[in-house]
């Protein structure tokens, strides 16, 4: 009695309206951007509740965190955000480097042409995350085209990449102190040289490019009508929901961490950072999928602008890691957090001294941002969901770690 | 303000709930609060227009080793208009632990908590949606408490390898 008593209340509870069909969107479904599942309750063609299952990359990150030294867990951190890995790499050390400093004990600083490689290389992957950013969503939209160009345009900066580290996704360059040393880049030899002529090749012929893709998809308009005042994220909702870079300057909070908590050498560089507003003769509202999406765009070209300092300034000479025998943190625990290109990069470590950590608690920036999906995506349509996935860009394996 | 000065606020306002300032241990310091007042403690913070704590970064558990009786949960906090952190600390005991959820007062709280149930086991009084966020429903134990053991099976599918 009481069974068919629960079975029924379950009923009442999954058919609250007479009308309402359940749809799984996902786990595997291109749109998505990995393996995200969404609930969708739908009264015709309007989303009643869009209900996010995420889950389904989870590989225990933290848990093998506690298990490895601490140069050991950075291949793992490559593995969260695998689009721009440079900058999870980045991240990680930033906050390891963080707590070692922190030790008055030792002198550790991480020297002066680690730091430039550092930034050469996380602004460019910044691009390259944002190419591939812009390319899917174009692809989730219906557009083709703007795909096959990113992608064209990104192949260029995996070889940059590999030729530095020898991985194309994956890289394990950045080390806690300083830069892998895998493949040699000596001071001032000609293949530096060479190499900084690459890049520089790349950065003319992909300036002039941003502008042409604003024109093809930017500007489209049924790009425009399927994005503009579509799922506004307000100032207020952003800053509860925790959504961090582009998708907070989106909703046009003026807030970088570059910026405005600088860490390694970005104060010594000229760029801006874009930040939506309402454009009415175009018919952008503040915070909507197509003021995430231009934020992008536009980063890229301030990315496009760093790197032309470093390469007009040149590498610094000397060694590329710091001096010292082993990674063994203070007793102490640290909260570090660095601008990847979906946001807000946090890393908490605790350590009680010994050469592995007692806990990693990556913060990813896609997490906090896909909590907001259920409150954007209420009485949309079920077209509208794929633009605000693709707007608010994530990458599961950041999300499920 | 300074970690110090909000503690010293913290203190006045709260008194026995507040208790300690940690800055020992290298790195952030941190501010020590009764698990029962934390949703006060954070609702103040985030309310109050000196401080105005409007974002909360990261909430995450900690297990520091099988011999602790107690279970961490940290707070880190930012407010967006006077650029200030501070990091507040709570414990509770692993065989009873619960506090009140802090999700009502920022959003992104809703799914760190969930995902700090999923893998300590603490459960936040007043949460409306408390389940398991990155595990499969039907996953027995915590995993990252220091004790756990992997089962052995999963549904037919063997687990270590």
């Amino acid at each position: 009695m009481e069974s068919t008593q629960q079975t029924e209340s379950k009923i009442i509870e999954l058919k609250p309206f007479t009308d309402e069909m359940i749809v799984n969107m996902g786990p595997q479904h291109p749109s998505t951007h990995g393996v995200l599942r969404l609930e969708l309750r739908l009264d015709g063609e309007i989303v009643r509740e869009a209900i996010p299952h995420i889950g389904y990359l989870h590989r225990c990150f933290e848990k093998h965190s506690e298990n490895l030294s601490y140069p050991q867990i950075i291949p793992f951190t490559d593995r969260m955000d695998y689009v721009a890995a440079m900058n999870q790499n980045w991240g990680f050390c930033l906050a390891v480097e963080k707590l070692l400093e922190a030790d008055e004990t030792k002198d550790f600083e991480v020297p002066e042409r680690a730091e430039y490689l550092r930034v050469l290389i996380c602004e460019l992957n910044r691009i390259a995350s944002h190419l591939l950013s812009f390319g899917t969503y174009g692809m989730d939209i219906g557009a083709f085209t703007p795909f096959l160009y990113a992608f064209r345009d990104r192949e260029r900066l995996l070889l940059l990449f590999e030729k530095v580290c020898g991985a194309r996704l994956t890289y394990n360059y950045i080390r806690i102190g300083g830069v892998s040393e895998i493949i040699p880049l000596e001071p001032g030899s000609i293949a530096e040289q060479n190499y900084l002529d690459e890049i520089e090749g790349f950065l003319d012929y992909f300036e002039p490019k941003i502008d042409d893709y604003n024109d093809l998809l930017t500007s489209n308009s049924i790009f425009s009508e399927r994005t503009m005042g579509v799922a506004v994220m307000s100032e207020e909702m952003a800053l509860s929901y925790g959504a961090t870079g582009p998708n907070l300057r989106g909703s046009g909070v003026d807030w970088d961490l570059r910026r405005d908590e600088p860490y390694s050498i970005y104060d010594r560089f000229e760029y801006d950072i874009p930040v939506a507003k309402d454009i009415p003769e175009l018919g952008a509202v503040l915070g909507d999928c197509w003021s995430r999406y231009k934020i992008r765009m536009d980063e890229m070209k301030e990315s496009v602008k760093i790197v032309r300092q470093i390469l007009a300034e040149g590498l610094p000479d000397g060694p590329v890691m710091a001096d010292m025998k082993a990674v063994r943190p203070p007793k102490g625990e640290i909260y570090f957090r660095s601008e990847a290109p979906r946001g807000e990069l946090g890393f908490y470590i605790v350590s009680d001294g010994t050469p592995k950590p007692v806990r990693v608690k990556g913060r990813s920036p896609c997490f906090s941002a896909l909590s907001a999906l259920q409150e954007l995506s209420r009485g949309l349509m079920v077209a509208d969901i794929i633009a605000i996935i693709g707007s608010i860009d994530i990458v599961m394996g950041e999300v499920d770690r | 303000m300074n970690p110090e000065e909000i503690y010293k606020t913290l203190s006045d306002k709260f008194g026995g709930a507040i208790l300690g300032y940690d800055t020992e241990l290298a790195g952030d310091p941190n501010i020590q609060i009764a698990p029962t007042a934390i949703a006060d403690v954070c609702q103040f913070l985030a309310e109050t227009d000196t401080l105005a704590f409007d974002s909360l970064m990261c909430l995450s558990g900690i297990d520091l080793g099988v011999k602790e009786e107690d279970l961490s949960i940290v707070y880190h906090l930012y407010g967006m208009q006077h650029r200030h952190t501070v990091v507040l600390k709570t414990s509770v005991p692993k065989t009873d632990a619960h506090l009140p959820t802090v999700s009502h007062i920022w959003k992104t709280a809703d799914w760190h908590e969930r995902e700090a149930y999923d893998l300590y086991g603490i459960l936040f009084e007043g949460h409306t949606d408390l389940r398991r966020i990155l595990l499969p429903d039907d996953w027995e134990g915590y995993p990252l408490r220091k004790d756990y053991q992997e089962p052995d099976f999963y549904r037919g599918m063997r687990v270590p390898y």
